[in-house]
Order: structure tokens, then C-alpha cells, then sequence
């Protein structure tokens, strides 16, 4: 059986979760031993017309990239949403609580409209069907990998379904709320070995919610300590901006074998 | 000699985001040449607005993934100059180690795999993986150096977590400085090892007067704090970066473009070399002697060297700073908690493309009412394309298309605009893959 052809494409987005896979050294070294990357813009100049995994990173913004993204899906028998942008529009979709008119004016107040870009900044499931994501911001490297591997052996991602607080639990760190601090640990999915509140921060949402988040319960305890409450809701919208609005039920924050796909 | 070349590259390959270059000379006469930014808009200082400071760095930080450690140190200076919060000595060498892990992290990425191939004549860094492997390898582990650097001070180099406004909430240990120390000791022989190669390379001769722009601190090659400063005006403060930087749009380019005394004006390691020459270590100037530049250099191609001179001078930076962490010992410093108020405040810290501005207003109760951001590329954009402008007639009869385009990319690559690592680490995997 030859190998299964990878193609990694971005959109709106910081690049750093492509970056980040590319720092990982063994373990790619690993998943190149059942993939082939034959596109790859940043890291090489060969293009492919064919592949059977698409890797994207980055928020769909702009119609214009569409067509593109539309030929991506028609290519690819299967989409990865790599990273918050793609998978729930991350960071990007901080501007979708205000209007276009407004982000415009306030970045080019010259030339507002001068540049092309969509009321909102919306996951790649806001554009095409996405058959499986990894998530963060950055991603965590050997989950990108635990993804892959299980998508080419026919398996679902397998993503943890549990929250954040199980890994800070292991890693032993005493709460942040003891401290005062708003952390999103109780309602986030968890995978990134709770990178943030075992170097002294807070979870900040990235990874997007758990399936069946109770989110009422998660307030009623950060109002019991006493935490801000606005600075408990604007947390949630830093990276959840869409996936708040979207509801629990939707596609995108539950866990997703590669055939149900997202769709927006 | 009435020539016609249409140049038209789509998407430049190894940099950083997406950008394309248009030259259109008709007879002879150059009607077209421009730099083209295709990047989506982000909108960051809109998404800024209503936001705590304590989220500004994170926001912030997503800027780009490859520059994530110099938007958060601009964020967080601009939170600690808006309240006032002052650099203790110990929170200010955390905050210059942690730039200089990005330096290694960048540069040598941009030195090695970037810059280098084209001038040897490959497409890319693979082919020097047999031509040049011990140089690729010690590359990557100088590379690795900058990310362990990172992640020591703040959990991670690719949007740190570690840094916020007055302080950081984890501190190395001193097991770990000692280890990194040794390994930065050991990277000095590495990289001269580096400079002998960059020493063999034929550069471009072409050289633009133009104006340098980088920060200033007198009796430091300066980091993180100072004043601004430029090579046609002087010291400028800091506070006063929007007199410097006038900021304006053009329509061919999703960034905005900057310009000062001139037309357009130059950041980066070359400005630095320029602007700082005096307080580079002793290390980096005779490397830089031996190589053979000086300031002031007008040679643009020539950014490329002085990132290699700049990162001798950080392995003697980073090596003092540690050892006088050590030998003083270290503090445990809970961050300085800002005292809220209605206030503005400007972040300006010298990151590997250049000088870089970071603004916010607060407002009584901590958030922000206005942001502002001037990135380095930004800045040099409209420097790249008068370049350009000056490099295309004097090329005409002279020079092929084929060169002629290459002449061209290796100019923008030249600048480091925001360039991706990415590309190049995929070499990793090569490497590997040849001795299968």
C-alpha cells in the first residue's frame, strides 16, 4: 500500500501551529514513515494536483478564498482543521463581537473597506466540510501526530473527551482559583497535558469546549470564589467566540470520527 | 535598449506569509515594480478594544506564530509603561534572554536555510544537507537552543505562557541555567563554524542610501528598552514612535507601510548593525572585521551578515546575563500587580525584523480603549520596493529575466519578512531520510 499524501494549506491565520509541527523533529520523523507531505507552501516550492489528507490551518475571513478552499475539499478524501483558527475560528473570531464596519474603521480608518474581508471570521467548517480537527493554539505536536496516525489506520482522532483540570490534576498544581485567577480548565477539552496552568497561567480556551460542557455549573463555581464575572465571560470568548454562539450540540466542540463531519 | 520584462511572482516561496513581486517594464522604461501583500486582514487592534490588559499579550501574541515572543515582550512593556511598572534588573535580563531564544530561533533559520541556499545556488536548504550537512546540523541544534532558552523562562516559544505584565509567573531553576549555559558556551564554535561559511558567500553588490531605524540605549546593544533611533535624525523617544513611523496604506498591500525622514526607511539587524555597531560585544566585531563590513552599510543583501554578527553578540550576551543570574542568585519576584487608571502606554523592543511598537489606552478599570501595533515588515515594505525600483533599471540589458527575478527574491528573503521556520525544519526529516 503506498502512502497516504498530505498537503498542509493556511488561511487567516499566525502560521505558528504549521511551525510547530515543523519543530517537532522525531516525531515527524515517525509520522513520515506512513505519510507522504507533497505540498507544503512555507516549506517547499513542489505543488501537488493530488493528496488524501488536507491539513489547514487558519479561519475562513475572506470569500475570496472560497474557490480555493472548495478545491481543497473536492481534492482531499479528508479535512483536518489544524489549530483554534481552523477548528472553532480561534483568535479570529474575537472581532465577530463587533461589526465589520466597526473593525475596519478602527484598523483603516482611512480606507475602511480597501480590503476584502467576511462579517466574520469563521471556522474552516464555516466553508467546507471538515472531517476531523486538532486543537490548540499552538497545537500540541504529538497530538497532530496521534490525529494522523489514527485517521490513515481508519480509526476516529481519538481525542480526549475529558477536561483540562485531569491533566493539572496529574501534573499536581495546586488550583489557580485558590489563587483568584479565572481558568476555563473545568469546560475545555483537554490534551495539551494542561501546558498553561503548569507554567504558572491560566486555561484560556484554545482547545475549544468538551462535548457536553456544563457551562452554568462551570460560572456557579468561579462565582463561589469570588472571580470576576466579566473577566470570566470575556475569557470565554477569547478563542470560543463562535463555538459560544454555536450552542453545545453543534458539530464543531464534539468529538468527531473523521465520516460526521462539521459543518457550518 | 527598449526591453520588455513582465516579472510577475506568485506567492515568493520561503517567507513567512504571502507576498508577490511585479515588475512590468515595457521598452525599456519601468512602468510596474512593487511588493505585494496578499495576507487576510486581521483586525488585531479592533479585537483589542474592550479586552483586560492582562489578555493583551495573549491576543496579541497570535499575531504570528513566529514572531510570538517579541509581540508579547512589546505587549507587556506597553501594559508595564502605561502603569508606570518599572524593570527590576533581575525581571529585565528574564526579558532579554527570553528575546534572544527567539533571536536563535529566527535568525538562524533565516541565516541557514533561508538565505544561504540562494546564494550558493540551491533551491532550497536540502541540497546542502550533503554539501554542507555538519553546517545544517549544528544549525538545527542552535535552533533548538533558542526554543529550550524559551521554554525555560516561559513554558514555550511559539506563544509563550510565562510572561504577563510586572513579571513571570514561573522562574528558571538553576539546574536548568547551568545546563543552558553550558550549551551556549558549546554553540559559540558552532557558530563560527557558521560565519566561515557566510565568509565564503558572494554577495550582491548593490548598495541604496537609505535611512536605519532600531532602538538605542546608550552603552548597550538595546533589546528591550530605549529610545528610538535613526541614522538621518537621531534619538527619538520612544513615546514619540508615531512621529517616526506615520503609518499609511497603500492599496497593493494588506500592510501598512511606514516612512520618516525619507521616502521609506530600514529595521532590522542591519539598522541595528548601523545604529549600535559600538556596543557589539567584542566577539561579534571582530567577527564582523573579519568578514569585512562596516558601518554604515548600505547594502541591503548584507542583513543577512549581520544577523550572523548579532548572534555572536547574543552567545556572549546570553552568557554573561546568566552568569551574573547565577552568581547573584535568584530572586523569587511575584509580578507587580498594575495599579488600574486611565492611562496609555507604548511598548518598544527590538525583535529579530526590527523594531516593533506595541500601544494601548486603558481605561479606569484596566481595559483597553485603544491599541496600536506597528509591525517591523510593515516597516520596511516601502525600503524593499525602492530598492527594488533602483535595482530594475540598472539591470536592464544586464541581467536575464531568470536572474533578474532572483535578484529579486533574494532582496525580500534578504529582509527576513516574517519569515517562517517551518520550511526548513521539514530538512529535518531529509536528513534522516538519506541515511535510511
Amino acid at each position: 500500500m503506498s502512502k497516504p499524501k498530505v498537503a498542509f494549506f493556511d488561511f487567516t491565520s499566525c502560521e505558528g501551529c504549521q511551525l510547530a509541527i515543523l519543530n517537532l523533529e522525531t516525531e515527524l520523523l515517525e509520522l513520515l514513515d506512513i505519510i507522504d507531505i507533497v505540498e507544503f507552501r512555507e516549506a517547499m516550492s513542489e505543488k501537488s494536483d493530488t493528496y488524501d489528507i488536507a491539513v489547514i490551518e487558519g479561519s475562513f475571513s475572506r470569500d475570496k478564498d472560497l474557490k480555493r478552499l472548495t478545491k481543497i475539499r473536492e481534492t482531499a478524501g479528508v479535512v483536518i482543521a489544524l489549530g483554534a483558527c481552523a477548528h472553532i475560528g480561534g483568535i479570529n473570531s474575537l472581532r465577530n463581537n463587533q461589526t465589520r464596519e466597526d473593525v475596519q474603521r478602527i484598523v483603516y480608518p482611512d480606507n475602511p473597506t480597501l480590503y476584502e474581508t467576511n462579517k466574520k471570521a469563521l471556522p474552516i467548517s464555516g466553508a467546507i466540510k471538515v472531517d476531523a480537527f486538532v486543537p490548540g493554539c499552538p497545537v500540541d505536536v504529538k497530538e497532530f501526530v496521534k490525529v494522523v496516525k489514527n485517521l490513515v489506520l481508519g480509526k476516529a482522532p481519538g481525542l480526549p473527551t475529558y477536561p483540562v483540570c485531569v491533566e493539572c490534576k496529574m501534573n499536581e498544581n495546586v488550583c489557580v482559583y485558590e489563587y483568584g485567577k479565572t481558568c476555563l480548565g473545568p469546560i475545555v477539552r483537554a490534551g495539551c497535558n494542561a501546558v498553561c496552568t503548569s507554567n504558572g497561567g491560566v486555561c484560556i480556551g484554545c482547545r475549544g469546549l468538551i462535548p457536553n460542557p456544563n457551562i452554568n455549573s462551570q460560572k456557579d463555581i468561579m462565582e463561589k470564589y469570588g472571580l470576576n464575572m466579566d473577566l470570566i465571560l470575556d475569557s470565554m470568548n477569547l478563542f470560543m467566540t463562535e463555538e459560544n454562539k454555536a450552542g453545545q450540540e453543534q458539530a464543531p466542540c464534539s468529538p468527531m470520527p473523521p465520516k460526521e463531519a462539521a459543518n457550518g | 535598449m527598449g526591453e520588455t520584462i513582465k516579472i510577475d511572482v506568485n506567492h515568493i516561496t520561503r517567507v513567512e506569509g504571502h507576498g508577490d513581486i511585479k515588475i512590468d517594464v515595457e521598452n525599456g522604461v519601468v512602468k510596474e515594480c512593487k511588493l505585494e501583500i496578499v495576507e487576510a486582514p486581521r483586525f488585531f487592534e479592533a479585537m483589542l478594544k474592550g479586552r483586560h490588559y492582562s489578555e493583551a499579550a495573549i491576543i496579541t501574541s497570535r499575531i504570528c506564530g513566529i514572531c510570538s515572543v517579541g509581540h508579547q515582550l512589546a505587549s507587556v512593556r506597553a501594559t508595564e509603561d502605561a502603569f508606570g511598572i518599572e524593570l527590576t534588573k533581575q525581571n529585565r535580563q528574564l526579558k532579554t534572554l527570553l528575546d534572544m531564544g527567539q533571536y536563535f530561533e529566527s535568525h538562524v533559520l533565516h541565516v541557514y536555510f533561508l538565505a544561504v541556499p540562494d546564494f550558493v545556488g540551491a533551491q532550497s536548504v536540502f541540497p546542502l544537507i550533503s554539501t554542507h550537512k555538519d553546517v545544517v546540523l549544528s544549525a538545527l541544534k542552535l535552533k533548538k537552543l533558542g526554543h529550550d532558552i524559551g521554554d525555560m523562562i516561559a513554558g514555550r516559544l511559539v506563544h509563550p505562557i510565562g510572561i504577563i505584565p510586572g513579571g513571570f509567573t514561573k522562574m528558571p531553576t538553576v539546574e536548568k541555567l547551568e545546563e543552558i549555559l553550558q550549551r551556549i558556551k558549546d554553540a559559540r564554535g558552532e557558530l563560527l563554524n557558521g560565519v566561515a561559511l557566510i565568509k565564503t558567500l558572494t554577495l550582491p553588490d548593490f548598495t541604496r542610501e537609505t535611512e536605519y531605524i532600531s532602538m538605542y540605549r546608550k552603552g548597550e546593544y538595546a533589546f528591550i528598552d530605549g529610545n528610538i533611533f535613526s541614522s538621518d535624525k537621531g534619538e527619538v523617544s520612544y513615546k514619540d514612535y508615531r512621529k517616526v513611523t506615520n503609518e499609511y496604506l497603500v492599496p497593493h498591500s494588506t500592510a501598512k507601510r511606514a516612512k520618516f525622514s525619507r521616502n521609506s526607511y530600514m529595521v532590522g539587524a542591519l539598522a541595528r548593525f548601523n545604529n549600535n555597531y559600538e556596543w557589539l560585544s567584542d566577539t561579534a566585531k571582530t567577527v564582523a572585521e573579519d568578514i569585512g563590513i562596516k558601518p554604515i552599510c548600505y547594502n541591503p543583501y548584507l542583513n543577512t551578515v549581520a544577523q550572523m554578527i548579532e548572534l555572536v553578540h547574543i552567545i556572549d550576551e546570553c552568557e554573561s546575563i546568566i552568569k551574573d543570574m547565577l552568581s547573584s542568585g535568584l530572586k523569587v519576584e511575584a509580578p507587580v500587580k498594575p495599579v488600574l487608571k486611565k492611562c496609555t502606554g507604548v511598548g518598544a523592543v527590538e525583535v529579530p525584523r526590527g523594531i516593533l511598537f506595541h500601544e494601548y489606552t486603558f481605561d479606569e478599570k484596566g481595559y483597553i480603549t485603544e491599541a496600536n501595533c506597528v509591525i517591523p515588515t510593515g516597516q520596511n515594505l516601502q525600503n524593499i520596493e525602492d530598492d527594488m525600483k533602483a535595482i530594475v533599471p540598472a539591470a536592464l540589458g544586464n541581467r536575464t529575466r531568470e536572474e533578474l527575478t532572483l535578484d529579486m527574491e533574494m532582496l525580500v528573503r534578504a529582509y527576513d519578512p516574517c519569515i517562517s521556520c517551518s520550511c526548513h525544519l521539514l530538512d529535518v526529516e531529509f536528513i534522516n531520510d538519506n541515511k535510511k
